[in-house]
């Protein structure tokens, strides 16, 4: 069923009986093509692009829970592509221009509000940093402008320039970024994938792998043994455990990150800000709660939640920043499983074992990149080569050095 | 007026004018916003999210889903406050929210007639075409209607608080199981802090007519609160909402101290945010009423049926003049009861139980339903359904009861989930939910005041049992146990009208239908396509009947069904109290250099570096400009002498018969061998082959290294020196400790700064005598001093360091010695400007992916012996030629602006990223060279050395031709340094 | 969270700052080549279950410590100076 204005109206005047099932529930057959393990924003995006661009529909995404129940419905739902260095910047710069017309392609509106994202710098040297990245983004065509203290001023009064402990020197301003609704854009996937012809299995947890000679030729799972030429990997946040199941040993730490959203307010605060000396970020959305967030709380777990500190911690930066949101209530505060790896960088790449293919270590920054993630792990799967985008984002660059390490804190996770 | 003329807890001497929406009223000290609204008639107090429904006040507590309004003026703004909870104070001024024009007459609610186009999800199918309309035109519609009340938008000046308190047991509600638990375990002797969130201890007691110990359960309330307030161990905190529960025994809370206090009548925060760490936990935190769904339940009069006791007897307010209940349970009959044994009229009771029987003299309709209502801004009347068919009742009050769900939220925050209890049809909190936190009374499913009373006494005694303590034994006060007698029953099937489930997000029994209908059937997907129980309230009163609908659509169990996730917090918490003492100069330490007062006599303006405060430069009277501040200073520096405190960067002692082998491994050049009374330049890199810091090395004696770290690398280099210490050579005998606070330290730089250090000291410097690199022990006035000849500006140049005790007078003492000899302080600025000049570096190179030999120094790594970081250097892109290097750039053309940040590109070729060729990593304008100067990181940079390269700077649109040259653009040979 | 410093008693862990796994004690020596010190610094067994890890009690009395603890229900089982275990080693 096609969506549109039209379609709301006849059914909403039909008593919105005429609805139909968003996707369908199969049983899982014996053998797939292709199996995607994850039925989060990377998986299900991985299937549609599969089945949309490639014509690879015979796929099966397995998803041990509920779809697009991990990190891609626990985020902060920002969207942009103002990285600094080679490798994140075209991937990220790819993936920004999908997003542009994802609405579109899925007929699916997944709210893409392009509201800009600015980055508060707070010294000669941080301004300097902004410049180098800003430069990036430009070198790689996207848009970017460096504000002076006073244009910040003039966009955002509301935030502390007067008694600030660090005060405002300027920022980095993205106009193109933004945030998206998160779980449209998981349900926006999987609709098209469900519509290509792909399985989408939920409930349906990975066991083990099975390999022969070096090859993959399917897993294990709770739902029954699933034969495949190929198998996708994007579980991000449980890489190191599915990935032990086939014998990977990753450079990956599981981190949790926590997220805060308020109560529904009036709009007041119209882009996406972060204070860079105070690892606090928020943005608000089209529903009026302020989504914010900070740092991961630093030690390794598969919890989902967080601690007091860093609830604090973020606070406290939020008053520091913009002293107005005192009267704002924090109304939920939940955690994601951040797959960190040792350079801060995802990973894209064929693994030793032929026909298994990794997608995770996607750190913080996961949610923007679900659709170019999706793109460049069909093509790989389809083709076999990296797409061109995504070619830096190696598995065996630790061993090589060929690192992409944004935060330039080396292999300390949670320092990324 | 509906007050009733006795009863109820509230202090008829004490009347407090308010005013809502302009209109002023008079309430009781004691009431609630709501109680005190509901005794003058309001009942309309506010609109919902989506269709702008009129609505009123369901609840009489914290789980408020409608009763919303915004409270106070100026800064002290505070939108969506519950009415519920909020106690009235002495001028407080509230406001209806999310209504225009006003709140009887609201264009908004425009949206309720579009309702059938509104339902859930609706949003994802359409406003797509044409594209540019989304952002246009859609988006900006939508985002006007987000929201319910408004932030002030301006600076939040209220005070908030933050404390740390520490209990054997911290008891969670201070009704009847919380109250018991609270006495038994004070009594054994345990600290004791007894939390609730309402201003009187008591919960459900205070709205019940139950009697304990043949007294007024209220009565017994107050009574046993005044014998734990003479404990020493107990501390009982009343406004306050524990929110959170976190790892280790850690409790989040939330104390308002003086929200109900007019403001300018006290001195105290408005909140306190604590982190209660406990022993021990009891959750007696009650249960929650919830409602039945069926067509038209969301007028204002339509209320829960525990809420109307509460303010009957609790508030001896009258919440209407015919009421009429709708019940499935028992206890919606109690308060049939208790409202016409307060004289008020009674026009039906409705129990879907065919076998039901009435409590008292009341009309009692058995196995009937609801169906249908009227009212527009307040209910009139409600139709009913019963064997013989429909019938409508005149009623302006309806209470309604669909069971009590314990209030497990606490117990779920360390992911466990609640377990069904068929018995009482609800969750209560699993076993071991939380580790040493035990569930009491109606929170673990124990509705009679008894049970309540009995299961807290229990829970004390077990946690005592835990501790090592003996209890000392207690009887049981005497009480009500009437068993909690329901037949389940979520909403009435089959009517036409909408029947609401989530108040305040509109969400109706239709979109839940719709959510399964598209295959949205999982809990979590329900809830996020529905928006159901996200709303401010967290669907306190409307979870529990979606599930159970979902439930009987997919023919599974409510168990089965499962449940969303219970997160912190339990009650929404404000930023100001979370984040207290984050606003201005509270958010993080502020470290201050001995010659701080000195250099702000001077007018000197600071930076912020770290959490250090450096000056940027000592402007003098005639200077306007930074630069002209700067390049006096650089020059004067390169002409007689400057004065600069660098006490920020890290000092870090480090002694002990194997420093020098440690050293040797921390650093990938050699130390070991750097003979007494000699300072050495040390790298230090990152396990991975990458720098980590630089800085000096004296050895002061043979087992006594002093170390420099970079101002901002000094907590990082300390902590990695000792986890090579501690976690990976704990047999070296060395011992660490940072000296960064104790030594105040002066570098003394230029031609003249030998006779300036001369002039300080008994035994001059001769010629020769402490050359480049030496250090030693000298004696300035009363101390001791440590002298080290060391340089950062390229200068012959000094350090001295004393006692911090000293160290102001020490900076005086510098700055007029300088004077004399034509010199002066110099700041940040040209402290840049000096190290620029000769190339030296700071993060702003050293930025966590720059090797040693990136740097050009690559020969400092030391090849006959380990160090860290020495393996992984070694690996095939960190060695390759054509990795950026360090190099210097000048213009080479007619512009001569360099760009920190800019990037570099052969010339000719396209500036896009494939043809990056590396960037500007820092410069300035060179007053001793006459032209602007930087270092940069150019791909196989050593090589091009002669060689021009177009800097590029996208942002600021400039282009310079710059020629590449070394790093070092003054005295490359060093002779200045060694003179 | 809170961690039983065995110096300090138990405080609250925002005192002390991660480090990562306690893997990082058995730093590999130069002759076990360039692939044991890859392993070292870079793979990790990342386990959803009980892990031994390295904290630092930076803002108390900076030791160094090794705790066991579960990273799927943040309990802590042990804690002990990671200089003790060390000697051990060695």
């Amino acid at each position: 069923m096609r969506y549109s204005a039209f379609k709301v109206i006849w059914n909403g005047l039909g008593g919105n009986r005429g609805w139909k099932p968003v996707w369908r529930n199969p049983q899982p057959r014996s053998r797939y093509d292709v199996i995607i393990i994850g039925g989060g924003g990377h998986g299900l995006a991985t299937a549609y692009y599969l089945a949309k661009k490639y014509g690879v529909t015979n796929v099966a995404v397995l998803e041990r829970g509920y779809l697009g129940g991990g990190n891609v419905g626990r985020n902060t739902t920002v969207v942009r592509a103002n990285y600094m260095l080679d490798g994140n910047s075209q991937f990220y710069s790819h993936s920004l221009k999908l997003w542009e017309t994802l609405a579109q392609e899925l007929n699916y509106n997944v709210m893409l509000s392009q509201r800009g994202c600015l980055m508060l710098a707070h010294s000669d040297g941080q301004m300097d940093a902004m410049a180098r990245r800003g430069n990036m983004i430009h070198m790689q065509g996207d848009d970017a402008e460096l504000w002076e203290a006073a244009t910040v001023r003039r966009h955002l009064p509301y935030l502390d320039f007067d008694n600030a402990r660090f005060p405002i020197r300027g920022g980095l301003m993205q106009w193109r970024a933004g945030t998206a609704r998160h779980d449209a854009v998981a349900w926006g996937f999987a609709r098209g994938a469900d519509r290509l012809g792909v399985d989408l299995i939920q409930n349906c947890a990975v066991t083990g792998f099975h390999i022969r000679n070096g090859r993959v030729l399917g897993v294990e799972t709770t739902r029954g043994t699933i034969a495949a030429d190929k198998v996708g990997m994007t579980v991000a946040g449980r890489s190191s455990e599915v990935g032990q199941m086939a014998g990977l040993r990753l450079p990956i730490e599981s981190h949790v990150l926590q997220a805060f959203v308020t109560e529904g307010l009036k709009p007041l605060i119209d882009t996406v800000v972060s204070f860079g000396m105070g690892h606090f970020y928020i943005s608000q959305s089209d529903k009026g709660g302020l989504v914010y967030g900070g740092d991961l709380d630093g030690y390794n777990s598969y919890a989902q939640r967080g601690n007091l500190p860093m609830v604090e911690h973020v606070a406290e930066a939020g008053m520091a920043l913009m002293p107005m949101l005192g009267k704002a209530r924090m109304l939920r505060s939940w955690g994601g499983i951040m797959d960190m790896t040792m350079d801060g960088s995802p990973i894209i790449d064929k693994t030793p074992i032929e026909g298994l293919y990794f997608n995770g270590g996607w750190c913080y920054g996961g949610f923007k990149a679900v659709p170019g993630s999706g793109d460049v792990f069909a093509h790989l799967i389809a083709t076999g080569r990296s797409h061109e985008v995504a070619e830096k984002y190696r598995i065996d660059r630790f061993q090589t050095g060929d690192l992409i390490d944004e935060e330039g804190t080396g292999a300390t996770p949670n320092l990324h | 007026m509906s007050r009733l003329a006795t009863g109820g807890q509230i202090d008829r001497t004490q009347r407090i004018p308010f005013t809502f929406q302009g209109q002023t009223y008079l309430g009781y000290r004691g009431d609630t916003l709501a109680s005190a609204l509901l005794a003058q008639d309001v009942r309309l107090v506010a609109r919902s999210f989506k269709y702008h429904r009129p609505r009123g006040i369901l609840t009489a507590g914290s789980e408020e889903p409608n009763a919303l309004v915004t409270i106070g003026t100026g800064d002290q703004l505070t939108p969506n406050c519950r009415a519920t909870t909020q106690e009235i104070y002495h001028g407080l001024v509230a406001r209806a929210q999310n209504c225009f024009p006003g709140l009887r007459f609201d264009l908004m609610a425009l949206n309720d007639l579009l309702a059938p186009f509104f339902g859930a999800g609706f949003y994802y199918k359409t406003f797509m075409w044409p594209r540019p309309f989304w952002r246009r035109v859609y988006e900006p519609l939508i985002r006007r209607s987000a929201g319910l009340g408004a932030l002030s938008g301006v600076a939040d000046d209220g005070r908030y608080d933050k404390g740390f308190a520490h209990c054997d047991l911290l008891v969670i509600g201070a009704g009847p199981a919380g109250l018991m638990a609270a006495q038994v375990a004070a009594r054994a002797g345990l600290d004791v802090i007894l939390a609730d969130e309402d201003f009187l201890v008591g919960g459900r007691l205070n709205s019940e007519t139950h009697e304990i110990d043949a007294m007024p359960a209220s009565r017994w309330a107050v009574k046993t609160r005044a014998a734990l307030a003479q404990m020493e161990n107990v501390r009982v905190m009343r406004r306050t909402t524990v929110t959170g529960v976190y790892d280790g025994g850690t409790y989040g809370a939330l104390e308002r101290v003086s929200e109900h206090l007019p403001s300018g009548s006290h001195d105290a925060p408005l909140q306190i945010f604590w982190r209660i760490v406990a022993r021990r936990a009891i959750l007696a935190s009650g249960a929650t009423e919830r409602p039945i769904a069926f067509a038209g339940n969301d007028r204002p009069g339509i209320m829960m049926a525990g809420a109307l006791r509460s303010y009957v007897n609790r508030f001896a307010v009258a919440p209407g003049r015919r009421i009429s209940v709708f019940t499935n349970n028992d206890d919606g009959h109690r308060t049939a009861y208790d409202l016409a044994a307060a004289g008020l009229q009674i026009a039906a009771v409705i129990d879907t139980r065919p076998e039901a029987r009435a409590l008292g003299d009341y009309p009692l309709i058995s196995g009937a339903q609801v169906v249908g209502t009227r009212g527009r801004l307040g209910l009139r009347a409600i139709t009913i359904r019963t064997a013989g068919g429909l019938q409508e009742i005149a009623s302006d009050c309806l209470g309604v009861s669909g069971g009590w769900n314990p209030a497990v939220h606490l117990s779920c925050h360390l992911n466990a989930r609640p377990v069904w209890r068929d018995d009482i049809a609800a969750f209560v909190p699993a076993e071991a939910a939380v580790p040493g936190l035990i569930a009491a009374g109606a929170a673990a499913g124990e509705m009679s005041t008894a049970g309540a009373l009995k299961s807290g006494a229990h829970a004390a005694a077990t946690v005592l049992k835990a501790l090592g303590k003996r209890p000392v034994q207690l009887t049981l006060p005497r009480a009500e146990d009437a068993p909690m007698a329901l037949e389940p029953f979520w909403h009435v099937g089959g009517g036409r009208g909408r029947a609401w489930l989530d108040f305040q997000n509109d969400v109706t029994v239709k979109d839940v239908e719709l959510a399964y209908r598209e295959n949205f059937r999982s809990v979590e997907h329900m809830k996020r396509y529905t928006t159901l129980g996200m709303a401010t309230d967290q669907g306190k009163t409307a979870n529990m009947g979606a599930l159970a609908i979902m439930a009987e659509m997919t023919g599974k169990s409510i168990p089965e069904t499962g449940t969303t996730t219970f997160r912190p917090p339990y009650t929404p918490v404000p930023l100001g109290a979370l984040g207290a003492h984050g606003r201005g100069k509270g958010f993080a330490p502020e470290r201050l250099t001995p010659s701080h007062a000195l250099l702000g006599e001077m007018g000197a303006p600071m930076l912020e570096v770290g959490l250090w405060y450096r000056p940027g430069w000592v402007p003098h009277a005639n200077e306007r400009h930074w630069r002209q501040s700067c390049d006096r200073e650089a020059l004067m520096v390169r002409a007689s002498v400057g004065v600069s405190d660098v006490t920020t960067l890290g000092k870090i002692d480090v002694q002990g018969r194997d420093a020098g082998r440690f050293l040797d491994r921390v650093y990938c050049n050699t130390i070991s061998n750097l003979p007494v009374g000699r300072v050495r330049y040390g790298l230090m890199l990152r396990e991975d082959g990458m720098v980590m810091d630089d800085g000096t090395v004296a050895r002061l004696g043979a087992r006594h290294f002093v170390l420099t770290t970079t101002t901002g690398g000094a907590d990082m280099v300390l902590a990695h020196l000792e986890f090579c210490q501690q976690v990976l050579w704990p047999d070296l005998d060395v011992a660490i400790v940072s000296v960064t606070e104790q030594w105040a330290q002066f570098a003394i730089a230029g031609p003249k700064s030998r006779a300036l250090v001369n002039g300080l000291l008994r035994r001059k410097l001769g010629v020769g005598a402490f050359p480049f690199m030496a250090c030693g022990t000298v004696r300035i006035g009363p101390t001791t001093a440590r002298l080290f000849r060391i340089s950062y500006s390229g200068e012959h140049a000094y350090e001295i360091a004393v006692p911090a005790r000293y160290g102001e007078a020490l900076a005086r003492l510098l700055l007029a010695r300088a004077r004399t000899l034509g010199g002066g302080w110099y700041g940040m600025e040209a402290l840049n400007v000096l190290r620029l000049e000769k190339g030296y570096v700071t993060h702003a190179e050293i930025d966590g992916r720059v090797t040693a030999d990136d740097l050009g120094m690559g020969r400092m790594m030391a090849a006959g012996k380990d160090y860290i970081g020495k393996a992984m250097s070694t690996r095939p892109a960190l060695c390759a030629p054509d990795r950026e290097q360090l190099v210097g750039l000048k213009p080479a053309g007619a512009l001569k602006r360099l760009h920190g940040g800019a990037h570099l590109f052969n010339p000719g070729q396209t500036p896009t990223r494939e043809n990056d060729q590396g960037h500007i990593t820092s410069q300035c304008f060179s007053p001793h060279l006459g032209h602007p100067i930087a270092l940069a990181l150019l791909r196989g940079g050593r090589a091009r050395i002669g060689q021009n390269i177009l800097m590029v700077d996208h942002l600021r649109q400039v282009e310079t031709l710059c020629e590449i040259c070394p790093p070092a653009f003054l005295d490359p040979k060093g002779e200045r340094l060694r003179d | 969270m809170r961690i039983n410093c065995p110096l300090c008693g138990a405080r609250d862990s925002r005192e002390f700052h991660y480090r990562g796994s306690a893997k990082l004690i058995d730093r590999p020596l130069p002759e076990q080549g360039r692939a044991a010190m890859f392993d070292y610094v870079y793979i990790r067994d990342n386990p959803a279950g009980v892990t031994r890890e390295l904290w630092h009690h930076r803002n108390g009395c900076r030791a160094w410590l090794v705790v066991a603890r579960d990273t799927t229900s943040h309990k802590i089982l042990s804690v002990e100076l990671a200089a003790d275990r060390g000697r051990v080693r060695s």
